[in-house]
């Protein structure tokens, strides 16, 4: 039997949320808000995030971000060796050769390759999946920018970007960011994005967590998907931008003056070593939720497992902001199929409450990320957490007041990409809440680089999710989709003027690898670890058991949900 | 089992063994071979229980990449049908074998020089009338798209249409491995959504009007003074932000527009 889709078990709570939201509706008729904490509210609050627990975290012992203490499951990604042996791969030939080589395949890849060939250059795209598998393609919510004179500027949407990040991120990447944000929305609008808007054509806009004013354009509830899928088509148009699927990159390349130029490739499917030589090299591999961080489920994709991270911390880029990783304040609970899977921020900027066991109201729907994602945290702590009956825990998010608010149907149509999957789960979201938790998210930091996508190697650019800096200690919705635009676009011109102008001719090395091999062993680090892992491994650990000639850990991946350690530690 | 035990968030995903206990197990053939999975698992975890490891066929696990297309049967029927391999669960008996790749046509072009005259789609893809109205591609739908129509509408010449219905696709290409007249219908759908968006949907003015005006460097004296502000006074600024109210309407405009600039 079941009670509005959901199993019996949960009648007597969802019958709560049913009895408080007349009264609720009321409140949210007349506009008014649940108070925001105080700044200083907002970090007691944040003792309960899992970033500030010390025992999940410990120092690097390697390379230039030495004694940084990030995640365990970073740590053993950097202290961990190349697949290969530097001194069996032959350098002197190439198996292929580009001006510009983007490493990754998704959204901020993808757009540095169109700017980039339009700049002249030769571009090859290497990708461990297909083209467009991306958490690129999984962004649902928008896309920010201030495009409306009468109410907003890039300096409102400055101030909401660095109070989210906690006033810690880089002013100058800030300052570019809120400045090119409009043209680069506009950008999109020509290549043909359906944008959600008015009849007029005015844009549809609203808000998200930490931002005063609505300057969240979208796409239905699809807006990553519809943006990935249009550059990507584009991308296909054009002769001088090849990809190759399933060849990630394990290595970069440099060359005897120090410019990074290519990198080593692994064809999956066949399993050899190639080498791609550039003059240019975009770094843009996005996340790693894959990695499962202090053991959260995640809303990431398959491949996001820091594999850009490794890289560029072998050739010398150091680390920003990676102590900090985002956690969306609502993944599923239940059912168990869709667990994990990200339910966008909108339904909360539309006006679905978050709600206790009580059905009572206990935080704004709009704080920053990392203080919603705390604040739900505790209330679960504390023991107002709505139970399942899969013995884990979540709060309500009460979607069906969305059809009261803006008329029957609202869920259905904005949220269809919601309401299709939950349907066939027998589910309602219209007339039944959501039950949630906070999943990892977002990689808020990553390799360091400036306002130009320039990192501390000649030649080596990054885009997107890898690199750290614009969000600082946290990321505000909307602002990752207009990040990959813009600085995919900034990438992808300035390796191609580097490509041009700047790239020397020289002998390729792999150098860089057997130093960071020789200072694993000063470190006293022994291990079998290599990196990056590709995928992560959800075999299950009977049928590891069995697999006796696996090959080296590793190999095969690491950071499982299934809770396999590495062997050696 | 060796399996080490770790310090768990309660809503970790639950171990092998808890699902088990939660859940029976039950036969499936992954491309004819019986495997025990547990009940209630998708197509995809129930192949990696069985010891599978994906590198093709496998991508957002959320529904919304359309890379692990899937072909199926159950026991005592004839029919083949498809679903995502993230999306279906497992059923007893059920034969499994997935799509890896599909080598559907894609016309490519200048989008710039398109207009959004339909001819220019029939001259990309004349296969389009070859479409012969079965509905396979339809019913193939992990989406649940009415894909036949937005054919039809195609061949009628209505991009709008079409564009609108297809707006959902994630492009898995089922309704094309179904499809009697070899259409490839997910890259048609998508040269209409370009062009509905780009040449017929009416453009954002106040867009063009807010680029003017960041290219004019209406802003550049306020970011520069924002750029070089103290932390403290910066939370300040931060703290006084007006909110533009939730239910407040397109007409809603900001007491205090100094950190404005108005056009006209």
């Amino acid at each position: 039997m079941s009670y509005l889709g959901y199993p019996d078990f949960f009648e007597p709570y969802i019958r709560r949320v049913e009895e408080t939201r007349p009264a609720r509706m009321e409140k949210r008729k007349g506009a008014e808000e649940f108070p925001f904490m105080s700044l200083d509210e907002r970090q007691e609050m944040l003792k309960y995030h899992p970033d500030y627990k010390e025992e999940g975290r410990r120092e690097i012992r390697v390379g230039v971000s030495k004694s940084y203490r990030v995640a365990h499951e970073f740590v053993d990604l950097l202290e961990a060796r190349s697949r290969v042996d530097p001194d069996k791969v032959d350098l002197s030939g190439a198996d292929y050769e580009a001006d510009v080589l983007i490493i990754g395949a998704g959204g901020a890849a993808t757009i540095a390759a169109l700017i980039a060939q339009e700049n002249g250059g030769r571009v090859l795209m290497a990708t461990k999946l297909r083209h467009g598998d991306a958490n690129t393609m999984m962004a649902e919510g928008g896309i920010q920018a201030a495009t409306k004179l009468e109410k907003d500027s890039p300096y409102y949407h400055y101030l909401d970007v660095m109070g989210g990040g906690h006033f810690k991120n880089d002013p100058d990447i800030v300052a570019a960011f809120v400045r090119q944000a409009p043209d680069a929305l506009q950008w999109l609008e020509s290549l043909g994005v359906m944008f959600s808007k008015l009849p007029d054509g005015r844009l549809d806009a609203m808000h998200g967590g930490g931002t005063c004013r609505k300057r969240m354009h979208y796409c239905a509830d699809l807006s990553g998907m519809e943006i990935m899928r249009t550059v990507r088509d584009e991308a296909r148009n054009r002769a001088d931008i090849r990809v190759l699927e399933f060849s990630p990159a394990v290595e970069l390349i440099l060359n005897e003056h120090g410019q990074c130029a290519g990198a080593l490739l692994y064809n999956m499917e066949t399993e050899e070593y190639l080498v791609a030589k550039a003059r240019a090299v975009i770094l843009a591999t996005g996340g790693a939720g894959r990695l499962h961080v202090q053991g959260f489920m995640t809303t990431n994709h398959y491949g996001a497992t820091a594999d850009g991270i490794v890289l560029g911390y072998r050739v010398g880029v150091p680390l920003a902001f990676m102590h900090t990783v985002q956690y969306h304040p609502t993944g599923v609970v239940f059912p168990e199929q869709i667990e994990g899977w990200l339910i966008t921020e909108r339904f909360r900027a539309e006006g679905a409450d978050i709600l206790n066991v009580q059905g009572e109201k206990f935080v704004n729907e709009r704080e920053p990320r990392d203080v919603e994602s705390a604040r739900f945290i505790k209330e679960c702590l504390d023991g107002k957490g709505v139970p399942t009956p899969t013995g884990k825990v979540g709060v309500w998010l009460d979607s069906p007041m969305l059809d009261i608010l803006h008329g029957e149907g609202r869920v259905r149509t904005a949220f269809v990409g919601k309401w299709k999957v939950y349907d066939r789960l027998g589910i309602d979201i219209s007339k039944a809440p959501m039950l949630v938790y906070p999943t990892l998210h977002y990689q808020n930091g990553g390799l360091k680089d400036n306002a130009e996508c320039e990192t501390a190697v000649p030649g080596l650019y990054v885009a997107g999710e890898v690199t750290g800096g614009l969000h600082g200690e946290n990321r505000l919705m909307g602002n990752s989709l207009m990040d990959i635009v813009i600085f995919g676009r900034i990438a992808g011109r300035n390796a191609a003027v580097f490509a041009k102008e700047r790239a020397k001719e020289g002998k390729l090395t792999l150098d860089h690898v057997k130093r960071y091999h020789k200072d694993l062993e000063e470190a006293g680090i022994r291990t079998d670890r290599v990196a990056p892992i590709l995928l992560p491994d959800y075999t299950s650990p009977e049928v590891r058991e069995r697999q006796l000639t696996r090959a080296v850990w590793g190999l095969r991946g690491s950071c499982s949900v299934y809770g396999a350690d590495p062997p050696d530690e | 089992m060796s399996v080490k035990e770790k310090k768990r968030n309660p809503v970790e995903t639950a171990t092998n063994e808890q699902k088990q206990v939660a859940a029976g197990l039950i036969s499936v053939y992954i491309m004819g071979k019986r495997y025990e999975v547990p009940e209630g698992f998708t197509i995809m975890k129930a192949m990696e229980y069985a010891g599978y490891k994906f590198i093709r066929g496998c991508g957002c696990r959320g529904g919304t990449c359309g890379a692990c297309g899937t072909v199926y049967r159950k026991p005592g029927d004839y029919k083949i049908q498809v679903a995502l391999a993230c999306q279906k669960t497992v059923e007893p008996d059920m034969y499994i074998a997935q799509i890896p790749f599909f080598p559907a046509n894609r016309a490519s072009y200048e989008f710039s020089k398109l207009t959004s005259a339909p001819e220019e789609i029939f001259k990309l893809y004349p296969e389009l009338f070859r479409c012969v109205a079965c509905n396979a591609c339809s019913k193939a739908c992990p989406q649940g798209i009415e894909v036949m129509d937005a054919i039809s509408a195609l061949k009628r010449g209505d991009i709008s249409e079409a564009a609108r219905l297809s707006f959902e696709c994630i492009q898995c290409g089922l309704c094309t491995s179904r499809c009697f007249g070899e259409l490839a219908q997910y890259h048609m759908f998508q040269l209409a959504r370009r062009i509905y968006g780009a040449r017929v949907l009416p453009r954002a003015e106040h867009l063009t009007d807010m680029v003017k005006a960041v290219s004019e460097g209406r802003y550049e004296a306020i970011l520069e003074k924002l750029k070089n502000t103290k932390e403290d006074e910066l939370k300040k600024l931060y703290q006084e932000r007006e909110m533009e109210p939730v239910s407040a309407g397109e007409d809603w405009k900001p007491k205090d527009g100094k950190s404005l600039w108005e056009a006209r």
